[in-house]
């Protein structure tokens, strides 16, 4: 049976005779094409006179229902006449279908013919010809925006866009003041906007998209991107155009295609992501143009460009850099500061009522947290990078000298030194009766917390300069060869993870994954196995140590940006551009993030929005990271001082 | 006979003489059910089921390692069920070379290796282009689901969803990929006026339409006593969270669990394909 069937099947596929194919009616229409032009892959060939009239010059650009071809008017034989032929290309096979495209079109040409304005295309004919019918408009020299936007580097100046802007405004006003009837573009997007040579503004293609677009594939149709929700309804007005116009505009400056985006995201992607030079007035009207809400959007296209006049960026005058737009948005008054005898680039710990802090001058200071009166100091031999590290009642700290301190947290008095082989940048850490610390001698050390006695070392392949994390059965830190280790508390190897350059940035335990940064500009979020599980980049190494608060991962680059990133997904939230590089860990607390720059400044963000709450300015590079203690902010800079400023 | 025989006297032997049986130790694994189907009203069923599960004992133990894939076709003239079977396939094959290839050849973890979210993004970029290419017109849903021993790494286009299935309920994981939803979301449009959309089908993400595709990406830990479910719209739009949360509480295993969230789909009309991928991960 089953040999019978495959037989016949494979009678079924033979090829036909081929006085048969010519039999089949379907068959023979493909055959012998329709007489008319010349084609090229179903697009009119070069050279091709329609009318007499119009010499076709060649191809200007195909959409779903049409193509349009640059072409010159013959009638006027002594000069260059060009236009732009437009072909409808009805493809529909149900009859409804093919009638609704023939009365767009149609509409098309009636529309275009009832307007005069310097930015709408003018109709010179109409007229069918074969199986085809053509729409002859003015020929516009120049390139549509969404050309000139994939052929822009970086980003579009703001004076030029709202310039665009403004312009669109205009032919949008004259539009739906139209009388006797409003005309709503409905399909406003960056490749229907044509900038001519002279740097003006015409809208292209009043083709009515919507009626085009249900046409499309069914159930597959991709969003437009640019259209307003409104239009889902059924509703099509012109405070839809407004919003076309704001999402253009979205698009222009944040180079962001909304076609590739969730439908109505603009708000959940402010410009402080993609594009920081736009300045929060123009963000403004751009925001209010996009309202879901029909009623939250400018009434009116002249209302908007009203708006965009009153910038200054409209003036031609580039918009102020929003750092110094801000100014110091409420600049706090330190509460004390305290003058050591070189860079203070160790971050302050806090421990009870004593803040400890280290300093190139070679000394351990301790000082009271609130008045910042001096305690004692413990001189040590080598100038102090790493941080104090506080746990029962002692104070551990490396030196450059190549030892490690155990110090009286209350007294001062030394309990012991630990000796290595290198300067000790690495901050101790302390758990489980031990103090683990790395060293320039590339070991990472294990010693008895009482006695100061060495339980183990490991072994990397560089210095290790990163402070050690301490898991509940791991210890995590990186060292200069690139490397991220995860040493079992008896010291034995578990895992590694190999970066590209020196990881020099403390690893952060989260809940489910290790956040670390690298000098091969990535900070990586590992799982507990030393799988990378995401990365982000950043524009420069990461020295800086990352930090997680709510579910928000925050670390500072060398490129001079504090990167919020989203902790489980590793999506980019927000960054904020400071004024020099970021080298100093951020300390979150109560949604609020703190950081040094080298620039001077000591910032304080939202943690939500990244915007700043307020920034203190010192007089040296900030390296040290900030210690929090109930509301003040203890924080060293290179300019020597040891600053506490209220949270 | 003589086994017959040996039967016979094992039975009359006294209870406390019975061999005891050896307790062997059951190695922690992942525990996996699912089933499909066509539904009441369709004739074909375009979702498509893709389960790779590895178990690994020995010197260097391996975590249970589970890849999980589900996607939902569309698309007329059987290109639906093309574009989600080539879909998931293609997807399987990525994650399976560059993730568990990589775990099996035991290679030092590097920043040289692309990490599990950029390998899955890539899996369903190139889902994307093979069903652009090998389906034209189909489409499809698609989401991975990698579980490494009880973390979760989720891929996601589409409206097919995953869920954390905990004793307090569901917590739906991935965001659905539809118009109609989004406007419901910005009230827009009311529940009701959502059901009757002549675009309620729509959706503004989806495998196979080519160009470039924006991947979500998720990570969970699936905590003691959860699951992760993964379901098409067939499953989740006929019952609503509450009553497949019901329905998975009663249910012994998960293959019980996924038979009884069909059938009760199936009695709600069956009027689309109905999937449903059950995971518990290993206890230990």
């Amino acid at each position: 049976m089953r040999k019978t069937e495959a037989q016949s099947e494979s009678e079924r596929n033979a090829p036909a005779p081929i006085d048969d194919q010519a039999a089949d009616p379907l068959s023979t229409r493909h055959m012998s094409p329709p007489a008319g032009p010349v084609r090229v892959d179903g697009a009119l060939a070069e050279g091709v006179v329609l009318q007499d009239r119009y010499r076709i010059m060649g191809l200007l650009g195909a959409g779903g229902m049409s193509t349009v071809y640059k072409a010159q008017d013959m009638r006027f034989p002594n000069v260059l006449r060009l236009c732009a032929v437009k072909e409808m290309t009805n493809t529909a096979t149900d009859p409804q279908v093919r009638a609704m495209v023939i009365r767009n079109f149609e509409r098309e040409a009636s529309i275009l013919a009832t307007l005069s304005h310097a930015a709408v295309p003018q109709v010179y004919d109409y007229f069918t010809e074969g199986e085809h019918s053509y729409l002859v408009l003015e020929f516009i020299q120049g390139k549509n925006l969404e050309t000139v936007l994939s052929t822009t580097e970086g980003f579009l100046p703001e004076s030029q866009v709202v310039i665009w802007a403004m312009q669109i405004c205009e032919v949008l006003t004259y539009l739906h003041y139209h009388k006797p009837h409003p005309i709503v573009f409905r399909d406003l997007k960056p490749s229907n906007i044509m900038i001519d040579d002279n740097g003006r503004v015409h809208l292209v293609d009043f083709g009515i998209a919507k009626v085009f677009q249900s046409g499309q594939k069914g159930t597959m149709i991709g969003t437009e991107g640019y259209s307003p929700p409104e239009q889902y309804r059924g509703v099509a007005e012109p405070r839809g155009d407004i919003y076309s116009l704001g999402a253009t505009l979205h698009h222009l400056l944040s180079k962001q295609d909304p076609r590739l985006e969730p439908p109505f995201s603009f708000h959940e992607r402010p410009f402080r992501q993609s594009n920081p030079l736009v300045s929060t007035q123009l963000e403004e009207i751009i925001s209010r143009a996009l309202q879901y809400d029909v009623n939250r959007r400018y009434s009116s296209a002249e209302e908007m460009r009203n708006a965009l006049s009153s910038l200054r960026s409209a003036r031609g005058v580039a918009p102020a850099y929003s750092t110094t737009d801000l100014g110091d948005p409420g600049a706090p008054v330190a509460i004390w500061q305290f003058a050591c005898e070189d860079e203070v680039r160790s971050s302050p710990t806090l421990a009870g009522a004593v803040v400890y802090v280290g300093a190139y001058d070679c000394n351990l200071y301790a000082l009271d947290a609130e008045t910042g009166r001096f305690l004692w100091k413990y001189p040590t031999e080598g100038g102090i990078g790493s941080s104090p590290h506080v746990a029962d009642g002692r104070v551990f700290v490396g030196s450059k000298d190549g030892l490690v301190y155990a110090i009286n947290a209350e007294s001062g008095r030394l309990l012991w030194t630990c000796p290595t082989k290198g300067p000790v940048y690495s901050s101790p850490r302390a758990q489980y009766g031990h103090v683990f610390f790395g060293s320039d001698d590339h070991h990472l050390h294990a010693v008895n917390v009482g006695s100061g006695r060495v339980a183990w070392t490991f072994e990397a392949e560089a210095a290790i300069r990163s402070s050690p994390a301490i898991g509940q059965d791991a210890i995590y830190f990186g060292d200069e060869g690139g490397s991220v280790y995860a040493i079992g508390v008896g010291g034995e190897i578990q895992w590694r993870f190999r970066t590209r350059r020196g990881v020099t940035s403390s690893p952060f335990l989260g809940r489910e994954l290790i956040y670390v940064g690298s000098k091969d500009w990535y900070v990586y979020a590992l799982d507990y196995r030393g799988l990378p599980v995401w990365r982000h980049r950043t524009n420069g190494p990461v020295v800086s140590s990352p930090v997680v608060g709510e579910s928000v991962v925050f670390f500072g680059s060398a490129d001079g940006a504090l990167y919020a990133v989203d902790a489980t997904s590793g999506h980019f939230l927000w960054q904020y551009k400071a004024g020099g590089q970021i080298t100093s860990n951020p300390t979150y607390k109560a949604e609020v993030v703190y950081f040094g720059s080298t620039d001077g400044a000591v910032y304080a963000l939202e943690a939500r929005t990244g915007q700043v709450r307020w920034r203190f300015q010192t007089s040296g590079p900030v390296v040290s990271s900030p210690c929090i203690g109930t509301d003040t902010v203890y924080i060293g800079s290179c300019d020597h001082y040891v600053y506490a400023l209220p949270e | 006979m003589a086994f017959l025989k040996r039967l016979r006297r094992s039975k009359t032997r006294p209870r406390e003489l019975r061999p005891k049986l050896e307790p062997v130790k059951t190695p922690s694994r992942m525990r996996v059910g699912w089933a499909t189907d066509v539904g009441r009203v369709r004739t074909h069923n375009e979702d498509a089921v893709l389960i790779v599960q590895t178990s690994q004992e020995g010197g260097e133990t391996m975590p249970p390692f589970g890849l999980f894939i589900l996607a939902d076709g569309m698309g007329g003239h059987q290109s639906g069920e093309v574009a989600s079977a080539m879909a998931a396939r293609r997807a399987a094959r990525h994650i399976l070379h560059e993730v568990y290839g990589r775990l099996l050849l035991g290679q030092d973890r590097s920043a040289d290796q692309p990490s599990v979210s950029e390998v899955l993004v890539q899996a369903v970029t190139l889902a994307n282009t093979a069903v652009a290419v090998g389906a034209p017109g189909g489409g499809t849903t698609l989401t991975c689901a990698l579980v490494v021993d009880r973390q979760a790494h989720i891929a996601h286009v589409g409206d097919s969803r995953a869920y954390l299935v905990s004793p307090d309920g569901l917590k739906q994981l991935t965001r659905d990929h539809s118009l109609v939803d989004r406007l419901v979301e910005m009230g827009q449009l009311t529940a009701a006026e959502a059901a009757n959309h002549p675009q309620k089908n729509v959706l503004y993400r989806a495998v196979g339409q080519g160009g470039t595709l924006e991947v979500d990406t998720y990570l969970h830990s699936i905590p003691l006593h959860s699951h992760l479910l993964l379901c098409s719209d067939g499953l989740w739009g006929a019952l609503g969270d509450a009553r497949m949360a019901e329905i998975i509480a009663a249910s012994p295993n998960p293959q019980v669990a996924c038979q009884s969230l069909v059938r009760a789909a199936n009695q709600a009309g069956g009027r689309d394909n109905i999937t449903a991928i059950l995971v518990t991960p290993p206890a230990e």
